[in-house]
Protein backbone atom coordinates (compact mmCIF):
# COMPACT_ATOMS: atom_id res chain seq x y z
CA UNK A 1 0.00 0.00 0.00
CA UNK A 2 1.48 3.44 -0.97
CA UNK A 3 1.44 6.31 0.71
CA UNK A 4 -0.86 9.16 0.38
CA UNK A 5 -0.25 13.01 0.63
CA UNK A 6 -2.90 14.23 3.30
CA UNK A 7 -1.81 17.89 4.58
CA UNK A 8 1.34 19.90 5.29
CA UNK A 9 2.32 20.64 8.37
CA UNK A 10 4.53 22.96 8.12
CA UNK A 11 5.91 25.21 5.56
CA UNK A 12 9.27 26.40 5.14
CA UNK A 13 8.67 29.63 6.93
CA UNK A 14 7.01 27.89 9.37
CA UNK A 15 10.22 25.36 9.83
CA UNK A 16 12.25 28.66 10.12
CA UNK A 17 9.88 29.87 12.42
CA UNK A 18 10.29 27.50 15.07
CA UNK A 19 13.26 27.16 14.63
CA UNK A 20 13.88 30.59 16.26
CA UNK A 21 11.38 29.87 19.12
CA UNK A 22 13.21 26.53 19.95
CA UNK A 23 16.45 28.62 20.04
CA UNK A 24 14.63 31.02 22.34
CA UNK A 25 13.78 28.81 24.62
CA UNK A 26 16.86 26.45 24.85
CA UNK A 27 18.55 30.22 25.31
CA UNK A 28 16.68 30.72 28.41
CA UNK A 29 16.76 27.57 29.97
CA UNK A 30 20.01 26.28 29.47
CA UNK A 31 23.95 27.99 29.83
CA UNK A 32 24.86 28.19 26.48
CA UNK A 33 28.81 27.95 28.07
CA UNK A 34 28.16 24.53 28.46
CA UNK A 35 25.72 23.49 25.86
CA UNK A 36 26.33 21.08 22.89
CA UNK A 37 24.14 20.28 20.11
CA UNK A 38 24.35 16.63 18.61
CA UNK A 39 22.27 16.15 15.55
CA UNK A 40 21.11 12.75 14.97
CA UNK A 41 21.44 11.27 11.55
CA UNK A 42 20.27 11.68 9.17
CA UNK A 43 17.55 14.91 9.42
CA UNK A 44 18.74 15.69 12.76
CA UNK A 45 22.08 17.24 11.20
CA UNK A 46 21.08 19.92 9.71
CA UNK A 47 18.92 20.64 12.22
CA UNK A 48 21.08 20.93 14.75
CA UNK A 49 23.54 23.11 12.41
CA UNK A 50 20.23 25.66 11.73
CA UNK A 51 19.58 25.45 15.63
CA UNK A 52 23.47 26.49 16.43
CA UNK A 53 23.04 29.16 14.24
CA UNK A 54 19.62 30.67 15.71
CA UNK A 55 21.98 30.03 18.76
CA UNK A 56 24.53 32.12 17.84
CA UNK A 57 22.56 35.25 17.01
CA UNK A 58 21.55 34.70 20.54
CA UNK A 59 24.49 35.23 21.56
CA UNK A 60 26.08 31.74 21.92
CA UNK A 61 29.84 31.70 21.27
CA UNK A 62 31.69 28.58 19.86
CA UNK A 63 28.91 26.18 20.70
CA UNK A 64 30.11 22.41 19.94
CA UNK A 65 28.12 20.67 17.46
CA UNK A 66 28.35 17.04 16.56
CA UNK A 67 26.73 14.26 14.79
CA UNK A 68 25.43 10.99 15.95
CA UNK A 69 25.23 7.66 13.93
CA UNK A 70 23.03 5.56 15.96
CA UNK A 71 22.50 2.28 13.61
CA UNK A 72 24.76 0.18 15.73
CA UNK A 73 22.82 0.79 18.50
CA UNK A 74 19.73 0.06 16.97
CA UNK A 75 17.26 -2.71 18.72
CA UNK A 76 15.57 -4.03 15.45
CA UNK A 77 18.70 -4.52 13.28
CA UNK A 78 17.92 -8.60 13.45
CA UNK A 79 14.53 -7.41 11.94
CA UNK A 80 14.88 -5.13 8.97
CA UNK A 81 15.47 -6.96 5.73
CA UNK A 82 18.36 -4.93 4.92
CA UNK A 83 21.19 -4.15 6.91
CA UNK A 84 21.15 0.26 7.17
CA UNK A 85 23.92 1.84 5.85
CA UNK A 86 26.63 2.35 8.88
CA UNK A 87 27.71 6.27 8.95
CA UNK A 88 30.13 8.35 10.52
CA UNK A 89 29.44 9.47 14.13
CA UNK A 90 31.39 12.77 14.52
CA UNK A 91 32.09 14.17 18.19
CA UNK A 92 35.13 16.56 17.78
CA UNK A 93 34.81 17.55 21.84
CA UNK A 94 34.78 15.60 24.85
CA UNK A 95 30.78 15.18 26.40
CA UNK A 96 32.44 15.09 29.59
CA UNK A 97 30.28 17.98 31.79
CA UNK A 98 28.84 18.83 28.99
CA UNK A 99 24.97 19.43 28.58
CA UNK A 100 24.22 17.66 25.77
CA UNK A 101 20.94 18.79 23.63
CA UNK A 102 20.21 15.88 21.32
CA UNK A 103 18.61 16.63 18.43
CA UNK A 104 16.08 14.96 15.90
CA UNK A 105 13.38 15.68 13.49
CA UNK A 106 10.69 13.24 14.34
CA UNK A 107 9.79 11.92 18.10
CA UNK A 108 7.27 8.87 17.76
CA UNK A 109 8.29 5.27 18.94
CA UNK A 110 11.24 6.74 20.97
CA UNK A 111 13.10 3.32 19.95
CA UNK A 112 16.05 6.23 18.01
CA UNK A 113 16.26 8.65 21.17
CA UNK A 114 16.99 5.11 23.44
CA UNK A 115 19.46 4.15 20.83
CA UNK A 116 21.25 7.76 21.09
CA UNK A 117 21.34 7.58 24.61
CA UNK A 118 23.38 4.11 24.62
CA UNK A 119 25.75 5.54 22.36
CA UNK A 120 26.04 8.91 24.06
CA UNK A 121 26.72 7.28 27.29
CA UNK A 122 29.56 5.04 25.68
CA UNK A 123 31.66 8.31 24.63
CA UNK A 124 31.36 9.44 28.65
CA UNK A 125 29.29 11.12 30.96
CA UNK A 126 27.79 14.67 30.42
CA UNK A 127 26.07 16.74 32.91
CA UNK A 128 22.91 16.12 31.53
CA UNK A 129 21.58 15.28 28.14
CA UNK A 130 18.20 16.76 26.71
CA UNK A 131 15.96 16.38 23.82
CA UNK A 132 14.55 18.98 21.30
CA UNK A 133 12.65 17.81 18.25
CA UNK A 134 10.81 19.43 15.53
CA UNK A 135 7.71 17.42 15.56
CA UNK A 136 6.43 15.62 18.28
CA UNK A 137 4.11 12.34 16.99
CA UNK A 138 3.12 10.62 20.03
CA UNK A 139 2.50 6.76 20.05
CA UNK A 140 5.43 6.16 22.10
CA UNK A 141 6.39 2.90 22.85
CA UNK A 142 9.13 4.08 25.50
CA UNK A 143 8.89 6.09 28.34
CA UNK A 144 10.95 8.98 26.53
CA UNK A 145 9.93 12.63 26.20
CA UNK A 146 11.49 15.63 24.78
CA UNK A 147 12.31 18.66 26.38
CA UNK A 148 12.06 21.38 23.57
CA UNK A 149 8.98 20.49 20.58
CA UNK A 150 8.76 22.43 17.84
CA UNK A 151 5.17 21.30 17.09
CA UNK A 152 2.72 18.25 18.97
CA UNK A 153 0.41 16.87 16.62
CA UNK A 154 -1.36 13.48 17.71
CA UNK A 155 -1.05 10.73 14.39
CA UNK A 156 -2.63 7.49 14.01
CA UNK A 157 -0.01 3.99 13.38
CA UNK A 158 -1.40 4.60 9.37
CA UNK A 159 0.12 7.71 9.24
CA UNK A 160 3.28 8.75 8.60
CA UNK A 161 5.37 12.37 9.44
CA UNK A 162 7.86 13.56 6.35
CA UNK A 163 9.98 15.91 7.34
CA UNK A 164 12.41 17.53 4.06
CA UNK A 165 14.58 20.20 4.57
CA UNK A 166 16.80 21.78 1.86
CA UNK A 167 20.40 20.15 2.73
CA UNK A 168 19.25 16.28 2.29
CA UNK A 169 16.06 17.06 -0.15
CA UNK A 170 14.93 19.30 -2.63
CA UNK A 171 12.65 21.87 -0.40
CA UNK A 172 11.81 22.66 3.16
CA UNK A 173 8.73 21.25 4.26
CA UNK A 174 6.76 18.85 7.07
CA UNK A 175 3.81 16.89 5.54
CA UNK A 176 1.78 14.33 6.95
CA UNK A 177 1.26 11.47 4.41
CA UNK A 178 -1.52 8.53 4.76
CA UNK A 179 -1.46 4.43 3.92
CA UNK B 1 22.37 -2.20 -0.69
CA UNK B 2 22.22 -5.51 0.69
CA UNK B 3 25.00 -8.24 0.10
CA UNK B 4 23.19 -11.09 -2.10
CA UNK B 5 24.60 -13.73 -0.16
CA UNK B 6 24.61 -14.90 3.53
CA UNK B 7 28.10 -15.93 3.36
CA UNK B 8 31.34 -14.77 2.48
CA UNK B 9 33.55 -16.71 0.59
CA UNK B 10 35.82 -15.48 -2.16
CA UNK B 11 35.47 -12.00 -3.61
CA UNK B 12 35.28 -13.70 -6.93
CA UNK B 13 31.61 -14.27 -5.72
CA UNK B 14 30.91 -10.72 -5.14
CA UNK B 15 30.14 -7.97 -7.51
CA UNK B 16 31.65 -4.58 -7.71
CA UNK B 17 29.24 -3.19 -6.19
CA UNK B 18 29.17 -5.03 -2.98
CA UNK B 19 32.61 -5.18 -2.71
CA UNK B 20 32.46 -1.17 -2.55
CA UNK B 21 29.93 -1.42 0.21
CA UNK B 22 31.93 -3.46 2.25
CA UNK B 23 34.73 -1.18 1.94
CA UNK B 24 32.24 2.18 2.30
CA UNK B 25 31.06 0.49 5.60
CA UNK B 26 34.10 -0.36 7.17
CA UNK B 27 35.05 3.39 7.11
CA UNK B 28 32.70 4.14 10.18
CA UNK B 29 33.73 1.27 11.84
CA UNK B 30 37.24 2.50 12.09
CA UNK B 31 36.11 5.75 13.76
CA UNK B 32 35.26 3.21 16.76
CA UNK B 33 38.90 2.34 17.09
CA UNK B 34 39.69 6.32 18.15
CA UNK B 35 36.96 5.86 21.28
CA UNK B 36 38.29 4.96 24.48
CA UNK B 37 34.92 2.41 24.52
CA UNK B 38 35.48 0.72 21.39
CA UNK B 39 32.91 -1.73 21.69
CA UNK B 40 29.18 -1.56 20.24
CA UNK B 41 26.24 -3.65 21.00
CA UNK B 42 25.29 -4.40 16.99
CA UNK B 43 25.52 -8.17 17.44
CA UNK B 44 24.88 -8.62 21.21
CA UNK B 45 23.49 -12.21 21.40
CA UNK B 46 24.93 -13.62 18.33
CA UNK B 47 27.17 -15.92 18.88
CA UNK B 48 30.61 -16.54 16.75
CA UNK B 49 32.61 -19.82 15.86
CA UNK B 50 36.17 -19.45 14.89
CA UNK B 51 36.77 -23.31 13.20
CA UNK B 52 40.49 -23.26 11.96
CA UNK B 53 42.10 -26.37 10.69
CA UNK B 54 45.12 -24.02 9.77
CA UNK B 55 47.23 -21.86 12.09
CA UNK B 56 47.01 -18.43 12.04
CA UNK B 57 47.54 -15.77 14.83
CA UNK B 58 46.58 -12.64 13.27
CA UNK B 59 43.64 -13.59 11.06
CA UNK B 60 42.18 -15.29 13.74
CA UNK B 61 42.65 -12.57 16.98
CA UNK B 62 41.33 -9.67 14.11
CA UNK B 63 37.95 -11.79 13.66
CA UNK B 64 37.91 -12.57 17.20
CA UNK B 65 38.20 -8.36 18.66
CA UNK B 66 36.30 -7.93 15.20
CA UNK B 67 33.29 -10.08 16.84
CA UNK B 68 33.80 -8.92 20.44
CA UNK B 69 33.51 -5.36 19.33
CA UNK B 70 30.39 -6.01 17.92
CA UNK B 71 29.54 -7.09 21.19
CA UNK B 72 29.28 -10.79 20.02
CA UNK B 73 29.60 -13.95 21.47
CA UNK B 74 33.12 -15.58 20.71
CA UNK B 75 34.11 -19.72 20.49
CA UNK B 76 37.26 -20.92 19.61
CA UNK B 77 37.67 -24.45 18.11
CA UNK B 78 41.20 -25.35 18.29
CA UNK B 79 40.79 -28.04 15.72
CA UNK B 80 43.64 -30.24 17.00
CA UNK B 81 42.01 -30.97 20.59
CA UNK B 82 38.56 -31.29 19.16
CA UNK B 83 36.42 -34.19 17.63
CA UNK B 84 37.88 -34.07 14.20
CA UNK B 85 41.25 -35.80 15.96
CA UNK B 86 38.52 -38.29 16.16
CA UNK B 87 37.30 -38.41 12.87
CA UNK B 88 34.65 -35.89 12.20
CA UNK B 89 34.09 -35.22 9.05
CA UNK B 90 33.28 -30.86 8.38
CA UNK B 91 29.44 -31.25 7.27
CA UNK B 92 28.89 -32.85 10.80
CA UNK B 93 31.14 -30.68 12.80
CA UNK B 94 28.81 -27.61 11.12
CA UNK B 95 25.81 -29.20 12.42
CA UNK B 96 26.71 -29.65 15.25
CA UNK B 97 27.66 -26.01 15.40
CA UNK B 98 24.48 -25.35 13.37
CA UNK B 99 22.52 -27.31 16.90
CA UNK B 100 24.47 -24.76 18.93
CA UNK B 101 22.60 -21.79 17.27
CA UNK B 102 25.55 -20.83 15.97
CA UNK B 103 25.42 -17.74 14.14
CA UNK B 104 28.35 -17.57 12.13
CA UNK B 105 30.92 -20.07 11.40
CA UNK B 106 34.59 -18.63 9.97
CA UNK B 107 36.34 -20.95 8.92
CA UNK B 108 39.94 -21.62 8.09
CA UNK B 109 41.08 -25.22 5.97
CA UNK B 110 43.61 -26.70 4.25
CA UNK B 111 41.46 -27.49 1.18
CA UNK B 112 40.15 -25.09 -1.35
CA UNK B 113 36.62 -25.11 -1.60
CA UNK B 114 35.70 -25.93 2.44
CA UNK B 115 34.17 -22.81 2.87
CA UNK B 116 31.81 -23.17 0.18
CA UNK B 117 31.07 -26.99 0.84
CA UNK B 118 29.79 -25.78 4.67
CA UNK B 119 28.03 -22.58 3.31
CA UNK B 120 25.88 -25.28 1.08
CA UNK B 121 25.06 -27.45 3.92
CA UNK B 122 24.38 -25.26 7.20
CA UNK B 123 21.97 -21.99 7.98
CA UNK B 124 24.68 -19.97 9.67
CA UNK B 125 26.58 -17.08 7.79
CA UNK B 126 29.73 -18.95 6.52
CA UNK B 127 32.98 -16.71 6.45
CA UNK B 128 36.31 -17.67 4.42
CA UNK B 129 38.89 -17.27 6.78
CA UNK B 130 41.52 -18.93 3.93
CA UNK B 131 40.77 -22.19 2.23
CA UNK B 132 43.50 -24.32 0.65
CA UNK B 133 44.99 -22.31 -2.21
CA UNK B 134 41.71 -20.79 -3.23
CA UNK B 135 40.57 -17.01 -1.33
CA UNK B 136 40.92 -15.30 1.38
CA UNK B 137 38.54 -12.59 1.16
CA UNK B 138 38.52 -10.78 3.89
CA UNK B 139 42.15 -10.03 3.80
CA UNK B 140 41.91 -9.13 -0.25
CA UNK B 141 38.90 -6.28 1.14
CA UNK B 142 41.77 -4.98 3.65
CA UNK B 143 44.65 -4.83 1.21
CA UNK B 144 42.04 -2.87 -1.26
CA UNK B 145 40.89 -0.75 2.18
CA UNK B 146 43.74 0.20 2.53
CA UNK B 147 44.60 1.12 -0.96
CA UNK B 148 41.63 3.14 -1.69
CA UNK B 149 42.37 5.02 1.64
CA UNK B 150 46.01 5.93 1.32
CA UNK B 151 45.45 6.71 -2.56
CA UNK B 152 42.53 9.08 -1.63
CA UNK B 153 40.48 6.79 -4.02
CA UNK B 154 37.40 6.47 -1.90
CA UNK B 155 35.44 8.73 -4.18
CA UNK B 156 35.19 8.74 -7.42
CA UNK B 157 35.03 4.62 -6.09
CA UNK B 158 37.26 2.96 -8.51
CA UNK B 159 40.98 1.82 -8.88
CA UNK B 160 41.47 2.92 -12.23
CA UNK B 161 45.04 3.82 -13.51
CA UNK B 162 46.66 2.60 -10.60
CA UNK B 163 49.26 -0.36 -10.91
CA UNK B 164 49.56 -3.01 -8.56
CA UNK B 165 52.27 -5.59 -8.61
CA UNK B 166 51.77 -9.02 -6.39
CA UNK B 167 55.40 -10.69 -5.76
CA UNK B 168 56.11 -13.98 -5.37
CA UNK B 169 54.48 -17.42 -4.89
CA UNK B 170 51.28 -16.37 -6.55
CA UNK B 171 50.13 -20.45 -7.28
CA UNK B 172 50.02 -21.05 -3.25
CA UNK B 173 48.67 -17.60 -2.08
CA UNK B 174 44.97 -16.96 -1.37
CA UNK B 175 45.89 -13.77 -0.12
CA UNK B 176 47.27 -13.05 -4.26
CA UNK B 177 43.91 -14.76 -5.71
CA UNK B 178 41.63 -12.15 -3.58
CA UNK B 179 43.09 -9.19 -4.23
CA UNK B 180 43.14 -10.22 -7.91
CA UNK B 181 39.48 -10.91 -8.07
CA UNK B 182 38.85 -7.77 -6.37
CA UNK B 183 41.72 -5.21 -7.74
CA UNK B 184 40.33 -6.51 -11.56
CA UNK B 185 36.73 -5.81 -10.43
CA UNK B 186 37.28 -2.12 -9.35
CA UNK B 187 39.78 -1.41 -12.31
CA UNK B 188 42.98 -1.53 -11.27
CA UNK B 189 45.77 -2.61 -13.37
CA UNK B 190 47.11 -5.84 -12.16
CA UNK B 191 50.30 -6.97 -12.29
CA UNK B 192 52.44 -10.50 -11.09
CA UNK B 193 55.46 -11.20 -11.41
CA UNK B 194 57.56 -14.16 -9.80
CA UNK B 195 59.50 -17.52 -10.59
CA UNK B 196 57.79 -19.21 -13.28
CA UNK B 197 56.70 -22.40 -11.24
CA UNK B 198 54.82 -20.28 -8.61
CA UNK B 199 52.30 -18.27 -11.72
CA UNK B 200 49.33 -20.63 -12.32
CA UNK B 201 48.58 -21.38 -15.55
CA UNK B 202 46.13 -19.44 -17.39
CA UNK B 203 45.89 -16.50 -14.80
CA UNK B 204 46.26 -14.01 -17.58
CA UNK B 205 42.62 -14.95 -18.73
CA UNK B 206 41.06 -12.92 -15.68
CA UNK B 207 43.30 -9.59 -16.58
CA UNK B 208 45.86 -9.86 -14.57
CA UNK B 209 49.90 -9.40 -16.42
CA UNK B 210 52.21 -11.73 -16.10
CA UNK B 211 56.15 -10.92 -15.36
CA UNK B 212 58.96 -12.84 -14.58
CA UNK B 213 61.67 -10.47 -13.40
CA UNK B 214 60.80 -8.07 -10.94
CA UNK B 215 63.00 -4.92 -12.62
CA UNK B 216 59.79 -6.02 -15.54
CA UNK B 217 57.37 -5.66 -12.97
CA UNK B 218 58.33 -2.76 -10.65
CA UNK B 219 58.75 0.64 -12.75
CA UNK B 220 55.21 2.70 -12.72
CA UNK B 221 54.17 0.67 -9.49
CA UNK B 222 51.54 2.34 -7.22
CA UNK B 223 51.44 -0.53 -4.82
CA UNK B 224 53.78 -3.22 -4.07
CA UNK B 225 51.94 -5.97 -2.18
CA UNK B 226 54.94 -9.06 -1.10
CA UNK B 227 53.73 -12.31 -0.65
CA UNK B 228 55.23 -14.41 2.42
CA UNK B 229 57.37 -17.23 1.45
CA UNK B 230 55.73 -20.25 2.13
CA UNK B 231 58.21 -22.18 4.12
CA UNK B 232 56.12 -24.47 5.23
CA UNK B 233 55.38 -25.86 1.45
CA UNK B 234 59.33 -26.55 1.30
CA UNK B 235 58.84 -24.52 -2.03
CA UNK B 236 62.62 -24.31 -2.00
CA UNK B 237 62.95 -27.87 -2.44
CA UNK B 238 60.33 -28.31 -5.07
CA UNK B 239 59.61 -24.92 -6.91
CA UNK B 240 63.11 -22.69 -6.86
CA UNK B 241 66.61 -23.49 -6.14
CA UNK B 242 67.39 -21.86 -2.77
CA UNK B 243 66.04 -19.36 -0.60
CA UNK B 244 69.31 -17.31 -1.24
CA UNK B 245 68.52 -16.99 -5.52
CA UNK B 246 64.94 -16.10 -4.34
CA UNK B 247 65.67 -13.33 -1.96
CA UNK B 248 68.27 -12.33 -4.88
CA UNK B 249 65.78 -12.34 -7.67
CA UNK B 250 62.72 -11.32 -5.59
CA UNK B 251 63.51 -10.35 -2.28
CA UNK B 252 62.34 -6.44 -1.92
CA UNK B 253 65.18 -4.15 -1.24
CA UNK B 254 65.54 0.05 -0.69
CA UNK B 255 67.15 -0.32 -3.79
CA UNK B 256 64.79 -2.46 -5.99
CA UNK B 257 62.17 -0.27 -4.56
CA UNK B 258 63.39 2.87 -6.40
CA UNK B 259 62.23 1.76 -9.23
CA UNK B 260 58.55 2.20 -7.92
CA UNK B 261 57.04 5.18 -7.81
CA UNK B 262 57.82 7.31 -5.78
CA UNK B 263 54.96 7.46 -3.14
CA UNK B 264 54.39 3.66 -4.01
CA UNK B 265 52.86 1.89 -1.05
CA UNK B 266 54.60 -1.43 0.37
CA UNK B 267 52.29 -3.60 1.65
CA UNK B 268 52.81 -7.74 3.18
CA UNK B 269 50.07 -9.97 4.29
CA UNK B 270 52.28 -11.64 7.04
CA UNK B 271 53.93 -13.16 8.74
CA UNK B 272 57.21 -11.33 7.53
CA UNK B 273 60.12 -13.44 6.72
CA UNK B 274 62.28 -10.61 6.78
CA UNK B 275 65.56 -10.73 4.83
CA UNK B 276 63.83 -13.55 2.56
CA UNK B 277 61.00 -11.47 0.45
CA UNK B 278 61.18 -8.00 1.91
CA UNK B 279 64.05 -6.44 3.28
CA UNK B 280 63.65 -4.98 7.14
CA UNK B 281 64.55 -1.74 5.78
CA UNK B 282 61.46 -1.40 3.28
CA UNK B 283 59.56 -3.78 5.89
CA UNK B 284 59.99 -0.67 8.36
CA UNK B 285 60.34 1.84 6.27
CA UNK B 286 58.45 5.02 5.39
CA UNK B 287 56.27 3.57 2.82
CA UNK B 288 54.98 0.27 4.69
CA UNK B 289 51.44 0.34 5.07
CA UNK B 290 52.04 -3.17 7.21
CA UNK B 291 50.91 -1.97 10.38
CA UNK B 292 48.06 -0.01 8.77
CA UNK B 293 47.08 -3.37 7.18
CA UNK B 294 46.56 -4.93 10.53
CA UNK B 295 44.34 -2.29 12.16
CA UNK B 296 42.27 -1.97 8.73
CA UNK B 297 41.80 -5.69 8.71
CA UNK B 298 39.71 -5.54 12.32
CA UNK B 299 37.49 -2.52 10.49
CA UNK B 300 36.54 -5.05 7.73
CA UNK B 301 35.46 -7.87 9.36
CA UNK B 302 33.30 -5.66 11.55
CA UNK B 303 31.84 -4.68 8.33
CA UNK B 304 31.47 -8.01 6.87
CA UNK B 305 30.06 -9.48 9.98
CA UNK B 306 27.41 -6.36 10.66
CA UNK B 307 26.41 -6.57 6.83
CA UNK B 308 26.03 -10.87 6.76
CA UNK B 309 24.13 -10.43 10.42
CA UNK B 310 21.32 -8.76 9.12
CA UNK B 311 19.12 -11.64 8.79
CA UNK B 312 18.55 -12.67 12.52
Amino acid sequence: MEFKKKKVLMTAKEIGKTLNTLAQEIAKKENLEKVALIGIRCRGVPLAERLAKELEKLGAKNLSLGILDITLYRDDLSLVASQPIVKETKLPFGIDEKVIILIDDVLFTGRTIRSALDALIDFGRPQGIKLAVLIDRGNRELPIQADYIGKKISTSLKEMVKVELKEVDSKDEVSLWEK
Amino acid sequence: MPLKSKDLLGLEYLTKEEIEHILDTASPFKDLFTRSVKKVPTLRGKTVVLLFYEASTRTRTSFELAAKRLSADVINITVSASSVVKGEGLIDTGKTLEAMKSDFVIIRHGMSGAPNVLARNITASVINAGDGLHEHPTQGLLDIFTIREKKKRIRGNHLKGLKVVIVGDILHSRVAKSNIWGLTKLGAEVCVVGPATLIPQGIEKIGVKIYYRLEDALPGADVINILRVQLERQQQSYFFPSLHEYTLLYGITKERLAAAKEDVLVMHPGPLNRGIEISSEVADGPSSVIQEQVTNGIAIRMAVLYLLGGGG
